[in-house]
């Protein structure tokens, strides 16, 4: 085997052989019958990602509205309750809608084919999880027609993504968008637990011979470790939810502070579930960078154990932060005390796989196509949403910027400059594996130059007007406090960010048909999935691989020192 | 796939100008001129629209500020020698794929395969450590000096009552001030200069949180659970600031507004307002209005009604704003309001009572009566 792309190597090129795309032309309907009815891992990863792709235009849409409300003091074009349903949809969506399934999806896309295994360990069970998320946020958005209750009642939720009690209670909440919101939630997130568990067996029971835990590739440390989180967190959740539909529905007490519920309690359970959720959308995000980023430095990732480490401890820890959420309910400062030292004690495994990837790209040989670029935006944003971590769980800090501007822009230069970044180098990574065809260069680097740009417009002045004194959530703001400009900073970056995802939507479009023959390993890379065809068979390898170190390929092409000398 | 690394550098640099922009420096130089506006003896209803969190005018706002100006510059340092490295070694990493594409030999061997260094990793495990240990003293110190538990001596005790979407105060009755019965106001929370206010925080519905950025970070005000917080106020001046914590329709317009008065002025204010309501023959007829339709069902004015739903209008006129804080309080703006509330402030809790020209004008005039 040689270095060079391979995807520029015509030779390599053999659409023929291309296990799973049978030459048949099937009609539309045969077509769809197949992808509803299957459980291939494969295509219930690319249907999870194609929805998730899909709720992630309709919460940019939200996002649109409200920064063209927010524009100009007073702008007047969304009235209040719009607004509030709007960022309340916009957040339950990103969080649940499009963060969630998109990375799961890749999870289930690549663990088997990259532990080498034929499918999921439960396919069925993983078809069906598919299936609720997808019901669960039909049901959501049903809310908008569906809801109906009494006269100036909400059609969709809007008491917030944290849905603080007892705001959600029947008496501030009339109608039913509440219930449409908690059902959707707990309906998908049975279908995460699902899909977790099947990470969980599949991972440790269904690695190909010689794939020893210390032989995986980093992705599946970190969606075994996000796998764990899940089962941990989102019963919680679901719990706390249930909690909640008993209050509304049946008249019980738990969040109702009038018959001595506490309305604190649902903060305690939302957030124990809140944050490792946080941590569930950066791991996976992680674990493309790390799987990325090697490649096209054209190094092994630099300390693989300590990186292993680094995510199993941030699995731990991440269980044990959720009330830095919460230093403004007034806990007193023992409690707060030990909040900040949990979370400023999460920073340093954190930090270690951000030098960890410094490290990796250092001494390297780097190929700036659209991944790379990608993840090395995302270790530069990410850095900054982790140091404006640092800043909130300073407790007094905290005590001043909790609930402003500030936290906004530092969860989306987390979950926006971190986790959609890594998704984006994820998916121009993978779409030759998954389609057979490369994505276009060119437009993936406009894409991202874009992203970057309106991302940065956007994101960063919102850490101004918080320090301003600009408080989230509020659909206008008073015109004299200075908060004019930034606000208006950021909604200039927000048809930058637009251009960019049409660019991208073309890219799709056109390569899906056009793009070039991506060949089955064009990035010259080293982990399982691209020893097989682009697309690859239902079945995923002809012969079940066998492999000697965290590289198979790289053991394979460099036959003269392979990885297994030093392990 | 040609690499730009320059354009790669100016990301990185938009990235650090942008996140310069938050740094404590010019956070100061944005700050520094309101700041002055408000400390010249500009009268308070004027300007002081600032409510960032680097003009302190309190002990706890001024040590939560000087904390935050160690963790920028601590965050600004990492923030620099990470990113730095990340340049260096995009930099170096583009120049060695380069070198390697010129030499025909050079480019079909792969780079020397490092997979990692003990003493580098726990290098970089053990300098977090101690950054965050450093931290984790420093704030834990700060939580302690702010020790917002206990009240400080001499403070003077407010109720503080969030409500959608307006805050109620009650001084309570204070011997060693000479005031007999509790005064409730609504909506301006007038203070001393260079006296403790010792706030107890309450909520008559949802969780609300009381936030005056200057004067002290933000507490909860949580139905069923009893907060407390409390500061000092410096100078005399207007401080502003409002509801963080998302409390549903009109959450944005649930202002605060602090009257930080010499103690002189703050008698005189405590004295007015616990003088009865001003009974004025003049407006008889707005105060039938008022006594007729169900205002007094909801709005106490003392000796008339006693509601205790709405804002208590005993001395309404006697305040700058209504609607809690976004709109100035004139006849036009008093009528409006009262021939429907959800002109202005849309959604809100008051109901628009359908009244007649003549009885809105006369209702208008009694309660402006209200000093």
């Amino acid at each position: 085997m040689t270095t060079t792309p391979a995807h520029s190597d015509p030779a390599r090129s053999d659409p023929e052989s291309s296990g799973g795309a049978s030459t048949e032309r099937l009609t539309f309907w045969e077509e769809a019958t197949r992808w509803t009815l299957s459980v291939d891992h494969k295509k219930l990863g690319l249907m999870y990602i194609a929805a998730g792709l899909v709720f992630f235009l309709i919460g940019g849409v939200e996002a649109a509205f409200m920064r063209l409300q927010l524009m100009k003091a007073d702008a007047g074009i969304i009235d209040p309750e719009t607004f509030n349903q709007l960022f309340t949809m916009h957040g339950t969506t990103m969080v649940f809608l499009v963060g969630m399934p998109i990375l799961l999806g890749f999870g289930n896309y690549l663990i088997p084919l990259m532990v080498g295994a034929r499918d999921m360990a439960f396919p069925r069970l993983n078809a069906f999880g598919f299936w609720l998320f997808i019901f669960g946020g039909i049901l959501l958005y049903f809310s908008y027609i569906g809801s109906q209750g009494l006269y100036g009642a909400p059609s969709a939720p809007d008491v917030g993504w944290f849905a603080y009690a007892p705001l959600t209670s029947r008496t501030f909440s009339r109608g039913n968008s509440t219930d449409y919101w908690i059902l959707g939630i707990l309906v998908s997130g049975f279908g995460s637990m699902t899909t977790a568990i099947n990470f969980i067996a599949t991972i440790l029971c269904m690695r190909c011979p010689g794939m020893k835990l210390m032989r995986m590739p980093m992705i599946a440390w970190m969606m075994l470790v996000v796998a764990g989180l899940v089962l941990v967190a989102i019963p919680v959740l679901t719990a706390a939810q249930a909690m909640l539909l008993l209050d509304r529905s049946l008249g019980a007490h738990f969040f109702d502070p009038e018959t001595q519920g506490s309305a604190v309690l649902w903060q305690h359970l939302f957030w124990f579930f809140g944050h490792p959720e946080v941590y569930i959308l950066i791991l996976p995000a992680f674990g493309f960078v790390s799987e990325i980023l090697p490649v096209f430095s054209r190094k092994a990732i630099f300390g693989y154990s300590l990186m292993v480490a680094a995510t199993v401890g941030i699995g731990f820890i991440a269980l044990g932060v959720w009330a830095h959420h919460m230093f403004v309910i007034g806990m007193g400062p023992v409690l707060d005390s030990f909040f900040a030292a949990a979370t400023f004690l999460i920073s340093v495994p954190t930090g270690i796989k951000i030098f960890n990837w410094i490290g990796t790209m250092w001494g390297g040989r780097l190929r700036f196509a659209t991944p790379m670029l990608f993840v090395t935006g995302f270790i530069a944003m990410f850095v900054i949403g982790g140091l404006t971590g640092i800043m909130l769980a300073t407790v007094p800090m905290d005590w001043q910027l909790s609930d402003s501007y500030f936290v906004v822009g530092h969860f989306h230069y987390v979950l926006f400059g971190g986790t959609v970044f890594g998704i984006f180098g994820a998916i121009f990574y993978w779409f030759p594996k998954a389609t057979g065809r490369m994505l276009d260069d060119k437009l993936g680097k406009w894409t991202f130059w874009l992203l970057f740009i309106g991302f940065t417009l956007t994101f960063m002045p919102m850490h101004v007007s918080g320090v301003l004194g600009m408080p989230r959530r509020v659909y206008t703001y008073e015109a004299d406090r200075g908060f004019e400009l930034w606000n208006m900073i950021s909604t200039i970056g927000v048809p930058v960010q637009m251009a960019g995802i049409l660019v991208f939507l073309w890219n799709v479009v056109r390569s899906l048909r056009k793009g070039e023959i991506a060949g089955n390993d064009p990035w010259d890379a080293w982990t399982l999935e691209w020893a097989t065809t682009s697309p690859p068979p239902e079945w995923n390898f002809d012969r079940v691989p066998t492999v000697t170190s965290a590289r198979p390929l790289w053991d394979l092409k460099n036959p003269e020192d392979p990885d297994a000398h030093y392990e | 796939m040609r690499v730009k690394p320059k354009l790669q550098l100016l990301g990185l640099v938009l990235a650090a100008i942008a996140f310069a922009a938050t740094n404590t420096d010019s956070f100061a130089a944005l700050q520094s001129a309101p700041l002055e506006v408000c400390d010249s003896s500009i009268p308070p209803t004027e300007g002081a629209g600032v409510t960032g969190i680097f003009s302190p005018n309190s002990a706890t706002t001024r040590e939560i500020r000087d904390l935050s100006y160690l963790v920028f510059a601590i965050c600004a340092a990492i923030f620099v020698v990470v990113q730095g490295f990340l340049v260096v070694a995009i930099v170096r990493g583009v120049k060695a794929a380069r070198a390697a594409k010129r030499d025909p030999a050079g480019s079909s061997r792969e780079p020397v395969q490092i997979y990692g260094s003990v003493p580098i990793e726990v290098a970089w495990t053990v300098i977090p450590v101690i950054i965050v240990f450093v931290l984790g003293m420093v704030t834990i110190r700060t939580i302690r000096n702010i020790d917002l538990t206990n009240p400080p001596d001499g403070a003077l005790e407010v109720t503080v009552i969030g409500h959608q979407w307006w805050w109620e105060y009650r001084y309570e009755a204070d011997a060693r001030d000479g005031i007999t019965r509790t005064i409730i106001t609504a909506n301006e929370l007038h203070v001393p200069i260079g006296r403790p206010v010792w706030l107890r925080l309450e909520s008559a519905d949802v969780i609300h949180s009381f936030w005056v950025p200057r004067l002290a970070g933000k507490m909860d005000l949580i139905p069923g659970h009893s907060n407390a917080m409390w500061f000092t106020a410096e100078t005399p001046g207007l401080y502003l600031g409002q509801c963080a914590e998302y409390c549903g329709t009109q959450h944005a317009h649930m202002l605060l507004r602090v009257y930080a008065e010499d103690s002189a002025q703050f008698d005189a204010w405590r004295a007015a307002q616990s003088k009865p309501a001003v009974e004025d023959a003049t407006v008889a007829k707005g105060r039938a209005v008022f006594t007729q339709y169900a205002c007094m069902n909801c709005h106490t004015i003392a000796g008339t009604s006693d509601g205790m739903f709405g804002p208590n209008l005993t001395h309404l006129a006697s305040r700058d704003t209504i609607g809690s804080g976004f709109i100035d309080l004139t006849r036009a703006n008093l009528r409006q309001w009262i021939a429907d509330p959800d002109t202005m402030k849309a959604g809100c809790n008051m109901p628009s009572l359908k009244l007649a020209d003549d009885e809105l004008d006369a209702v208008t005039d009694y309660l402006m009566t209200l000093k």
